[in-house]
C-alpha cells in the first residue's frame, strides 16, 4: 500500500494527500480491493476455518446483500437492502476488532429495486476515498457519507435519468480516484458513465455508452511512465480508457468484452475477459489499445481476473487457471467445485475463493496449485471477500464475517 | 413524558448548536425554528443532476448539530419533498436521533407519535418515526399496529397483515376454523405485498376458500387488441402505427401479414397475465396494440403498475405516460410504476407491446400485466367492472 500513497501524493499534490492519506496497507477501499486489482501482499488469512475455530466474529445481517465489504482502519462498511421490495438502502459501521455496529444508516431508493431473485439492490460494493464513502446501488442511487455516516450528498441517478436501469438488476461498483467517483450505468435503454465530484456530488462529465446491459465494474488503471491514474469503462463493445477527472477519452478496444466479469491491471498490461483473455496496452501514438496477447483458454465465467505476484488466475466454470500476465501461458490448472459468483482474493501465498454454496476454498499457490482446505460456511456467498492483514471478511447471505486466527 | 424529563439536556443542546451554527450567537425558539425550517427549505430545493446542493450540504451541516426538536420538523419537511431531498432530509433524522439515543437522552416521544398516527404526513416518513419510536419504546408495536390494516404506509399494513395472519394461524391450529377465515379475509384487504398475498391465498384455499386475486390487485384482464404491425430491427417502437393517431374499434388497417382489426382479448390468469404468445400467435419482430375503457367516479391520482419482458409504451387519454425500449430482462409484478391522473368518467388506456427478434429459448415471451392501484398497491377498480362493489 506504501506505493499507493506514495505515487499518488508525488502525483497529485498535497490536496490530493490530504483526500487518500488515511488509506493504508490494512484498508480494502473498493470491489476487489486496491484501485487496479493488483493488490499489494499483505499477511496471510488463515488457511482453515470452522467450528469456531479461526472465526474472530460474526454479525448477523438483515435484508439482503451481495457487495462485498469495504474497510478503512478499524472500520467496516457494508451495504445492504431490506423492504418487501427492497427499497430501503442501507450502509452499516461495523467496529473491525469486535464485529459491534458502530452505526448504520438507511435511505430511500429513488430508481428501480426490479432485480433478478438470485441478486439483489445492495449488489454494487461501496468505495471510500478514505475520508468518504461511496454507497452506490442497482437503483443507481449515490449516497456519499461521512465515516460517521453524516450524509455529504446524494444523487439519484436513475431520477435523473430514468430510462437508466435494468429490470434484472445492475451490479456494477464505483471506483475513486483524482478526487472523482466514476460510476458505469448502463442498460439496454440508456447506457452512461459518469465522472462525479467527491466534495460535491456534482457531475464532472458524463459519456454516453453503448446501449446494452452491462454489470461489470470499471477499473483504475496507473499508467506507468507517469503514473498517471486512469480508468477503464468495460461493455459488451469493449473498453474505453478516460482521464477520470474528465472523462477525456484516451485510448478504445472495440473487440468486445464481458459484462460480467471485469478487467484487472498488470502493470502497463490491462487484462480484459475478451475473446477468453486479452492484453492491452496504451498505444504509443493513436487511440486504439494495443493488443499484446490473446488467451481463448483464459475464459472468466463470472469471476473477474485476479493478478498477484507476477501471475494472473482466473476462474472459467469450477477451473482455476494460473497464467504468465505476459504472455498469456497457463502455467497451471486445479479444479475447484463452482459454480463461483464471488471473485478470488490473494495474500501471503495463498488464495481464497467461495463458491455459491459459501464453501471457502484455500489454495496455495506455486508452480502447481494444491487445494489446502474447504471451509463450509454453510451460507449462500455471491460477495468477494475483503482482505484485511492476516484475515478476511466474508459476507453470506445472513452474516458477515471476520476470518482471522486472532482479534485484531 | 421523555421529552420533559431531558429537557434540561434539551435546553443546553440548543444552546451549544446554536452557538456553532448561524450566527453563532444564542437565539430564542422561535428563531431557531425559523433558521430548522429554512435549512430544511433547502434541502428541500436540491434537484436533479445536483442541482441545489451546495446550499443544501451547508443547510444539513447545520440540522445534524441540532437537537431533538428538530426530529419532527424534518420528518414533516418530508411532506411533498423530491425523493432525493427526503433522503437529505432522512439522514439529518437519523443523525440526530442516533446521537440522542446512544447519549440516553431518548427521543421525543409523544411527539413522534402524534406525528406518525397523522396520516396526512408521508407515509414513509410516519414509518421511519415509528421504527425509532420502537427502539426506545418496543410497547408501540403492539399498541399501534393493530390499527394499521387499511394505512396508507404499505409497510404498515404489511406488518398489520403478518399479526393478523399469525393470529389466523392460531385459531386455525385450534380448529377455529371460521374465525381463522374470517381474520385471513379481513388481513387480505389490506394485503399488497405479493409474498402475503400468495401465503393468504394459500392458507384460504386450504379451508376451501376462493380468492379473486384479478380484483385483489386490480388487473385490467379484458382488452381489446390489434396487430401485428412491423418491428423488424426493432423499428416498430418509434414508429406510429395508427391505433396511436386514433382508438377505433370499428377500424381496420394494414398490419404486417395482411389486414388487422380490433379483436377482444380476455385473461383468466390469476395475476392478469396477457400472453400473446399463446393467446394469439408468437410474433416476431412484431408490434401489439391493446386498449381497455377505465372508468372513474372521480378525478384521482392512481398507478399504473405492469410487468411485461417487451417493449412498451402507455398512454392515457392519448398522452404518452411510458416508454421503455427493453426487451427479455425479465418480468416482475409492478415491474414498472406508472404516476397517472384519472379523468372523472370514460378513461381510454393504450398499450404498445413490441416483441423483437431474437431466437433464444428465453427471448420468446410476448405478455403483460397491468393494473390499477392507489399509490400505496390497493386496488383501484373500474366503475364499470361487474360486482365492482364486492369483495374479493
Amino acid at each position: 500500500m506504501k506505493c499507493f500513497c506514495v505515487r499518488t501524493v508525488a502525483a497529485c499534490g498535497v490536496l490530493l494527500a490530504v483526500t487518500v492519506d488515511q488509506l493504508g496497507a490494512a484498508d480494502w477501499p473498493q470491489f476487489r480491493g486496491h484501485p487496479g486489482a493488483s493488490a499489494e501482499d499483505v499477511s496471510a488469512p488463515p488457511t482453515a476455518w470452522g467450528d469456531g475455530k479461526n472465526i474472530a466474529w460474526t454479525a448477523e445481517l438483515e435484508g439482503r446483500g451481495v457487495s462485498s465489504p469495504i474497510v478503512i482502519g478499524d472500520r467496516v462498511f457494508l451495504t445492504s437492502c431490506t423492504g418487501p421490495e427492497q427499497e430501503r438502502l442501507h450502509v452499516i459501521c461495523f467496529d473491525i476488532r469486535t464485529g459491534r455496529r458502530v452505526w448504520e444508516r438507511q435511505f430511500w431508493a429513488t430508481g428501480s429495486t426490479s432485480c433478478h431473485p438470485k441478486t439483489c439492490v445492495a449488489a454494487p460494493t461501496p468505495a471510500t476515498d478514505g475520508r468518504r464513502i461511496f454507497a452506490f446501488y442497482s437503483s443507481n442511487d449515490l449516497a456519499c457519507l461521512d465515516r460517521e455516516g453524516r450524509l455529504l450528498w446524494f444523487r439519484g441517478l436513475t431520477y435523473d435519468f430514468p430510462q437508466a436501469r435494468i429490470s434484472l438488476g445492475m451490479a456494477s461498483s464505483p471506483v475513486v480516484t483524482d478526487e472523482t467517483v466514476v460510476v458505469q450505468v448502463e442498460a439496454d435503454t440508456d447506457a452512461f458513465a459518469m465522472g462525479l465530484d467527491v466534495d460535491t456530488g456534482a457531475t464532472r462529465w458524463k459519456l454516453d455508452r453503448h446501449r446494452r446491459a452491462n454489470w461489470c465494474s470499471p477499473i483504475v488503471w496507473e499508467r506507468d511512465a507517469t503514473a498517471e491514474r486512469l480508468v477503464v469503462l468495460q461493455a459488451s463493445n469493449g473498453v474505453w480508457v478516460v482521464r477520470p477527472r474528465t472523462g477525456d477519452l484516451i485510448a478504445r478496444y472495440d473487440e468486445g468484452a464481458s459484462t460480467i466479469s471485469s478487467s484487472s491491471a498488470f502493470g502497463h498490461l490491462l487484462l480484459v475477459p475478451s475473446n477468453g483473455l486479452t492484453a492491452l496496452k496504451l498505444p504509443q501514438s493513436g487511440s486504439e489499445l494495443e493488443t499484446v496477447w490473446r488467451q481463448n483458454r483464459l475464459r472468466p465465467t463470472t469471476c473477474s481476473p485476479l493478478v498477484y505476484k507476477d501471475h494472473v488466475y482466473v476462474i472459467s466454470g469450477s477451473i482455476l487457471k494460473c497464467a504468465d500476465p505476459r504472455t498469456g501461458r497457463i502455467r497451471w490448472q486445479l479444479r475447484l467445485r463452482g459454480p463461483f459468483s464471488s471473485s478470488p482474493v490473494a495474500a501471503g501465498g495463498y488464495l481464497y475463493v467461495f463458491n455459491e454454496d459459501g464453501v471457502g476454498f484455500v489454495v496455495e499457490l506455486g508452480p502447481r496449485g494444491r487445494i489446502v482446505s474447504q471451509n463450509p460456511m454453510n451460507e449462500t456467498i455471491l460477495a468477494t471477500p475483503a482482505l484485511i492483514d492476516g484475515g478476511l471478511l466474508i459476507r453470506s447471505d445472513r452474516h458477515l464475517w471476520k476470518i482471522a486466527s486472532k482479534p485484531q | 413524558m421523555r421529552y420533559h424529563q431531558t429537557f434540561v439536556l434539551l435546553l443546553s443542546s440548543i444552546v451549544v448548536s446554536s452557538l456553532t451554527v448561524g450566527t453563532g450567537l444564542p437565539t430564542r425558539a422561535s428563531s431557531r425554528d425559523a433558521s430548522i425550517g429554512k435549512w430544511i427549505d433547502a434541502i428541500r430545493a436540491v434537484g436533479h443532476q445536483g442541482a441545489g446542493h451546495e446550499a443544501a450540504q451547508k443547510a444539513l451541516q447545520n440540522l445534524h448539530r441540532c437537537g431533538p426538536d428538530a426530529l419532527v420538523p424534518i420528518l414533516k419537511g418530508i411532506r411533498g419533498a423530491n425523493p432525493l431531498a427526503a433522503n437529505w432530509l432522512l439522514n439529518a433524522f437519523e443523525v440526530i436521533a442516533d446521537r440522542e439515543v446512544r447519549g440516553g437522552r431518548g427521543l421525543p416521544a409523544d411527539e413522534l407519535e402524534r406525528f406518525l398516527l397523522d396520516r396526512d404526513n408521508a407515509p414513509r416518513a410516519r414509518r421511519i418515526a415509528f421504527e425509532w419510536l420502537a427502539k426506545v419504546d418496543p410497547s408501540v408495536i403492539d399498541r399501534l399496529i393493530p390499527g394499521m390494516l387499511l394505512d396508507p404506509s404499505p409497510e404498515f399494513r404489511r406488518d398489520a397483515v403478518a399479526r393478523l395472519m399469525a393470529d389466523a394461524d392460531r385459531l386455525r391450529g385450534q380448529d377455529q376454523l371460521d374465525r381463522a377465515v374470517a381474520l385471513y379475509r379481513k388481513a387480505l384487504t389490506g394485503a399488497t405485498d405479493q409474498k402475503q398475498v400468495e401465503a393468504l391465498v394459500k392458507r384460504l384455499k386450504e379451508l376451501g376458500q376462493k380468492v379473486d386475486l384479478q380484483r385483489h390487485f386490480g388487473f385490467i384482464v379484458d382488452w381489446q387488441i390489434i396487430g401485428p404491425f412491423d418491428n423488424t430491427d426493432r423499428k416498430g417502437f418509434a414508429a406510429v402505427y395508427p391505433p396511436e393517431k386514433e382508438v377505433n374499434l370499428r377500424a381496420s388497417y394494414p398490419g404486417k401479414l395482411g389486414p388487422v382489426r380490433w379483436v377482444p382479448i380476455h385473461t383468466d390468469d390469476p395475476y392478469g397475465i396477457v400472453n400473446i404468445a399463446k393467446s394469439v400467435a408468437p410474433y416476431k419482430g412484431a408490434v401489439m396494440y391493446l386498449t381497455a375503457e377505465f372508468v372513474s367516479r372521480e378525478s384521482r391520482p392512481v398507478e399504473f403498475r405492469l410487468g411485461t419482458p417487451n417493449a412498451v409504451k402507455v398512454w392515457l387519454n392519448g398522452k404518452l405516460l411510458f416508454a421503455r425500449e427493453e426487451y427479455h430482462r425479465g418480468m416482475f409484478l409492478d415491474q414498472f410504476r406508472v404516476p397517472a391522473q384519472l379523468q372523472a368518467g370514460r378513461n381510454r388506456i393504450l398499450i404498445k407491446l413490441c416483441q423483437n427478434e431474437q431466437t433464444e429459448p428465453w427471448a420468446q415471451r410476448y405478455e403483460f400485466q397491468f393494473r390499477v392501484c392507489d399509490p400505496s398497491g390497493l386496488a383501484v377498480l373500474s366503475a364499470e367492472r361487474d360486482g365492482a362493489a364486492s369483495s374479493p
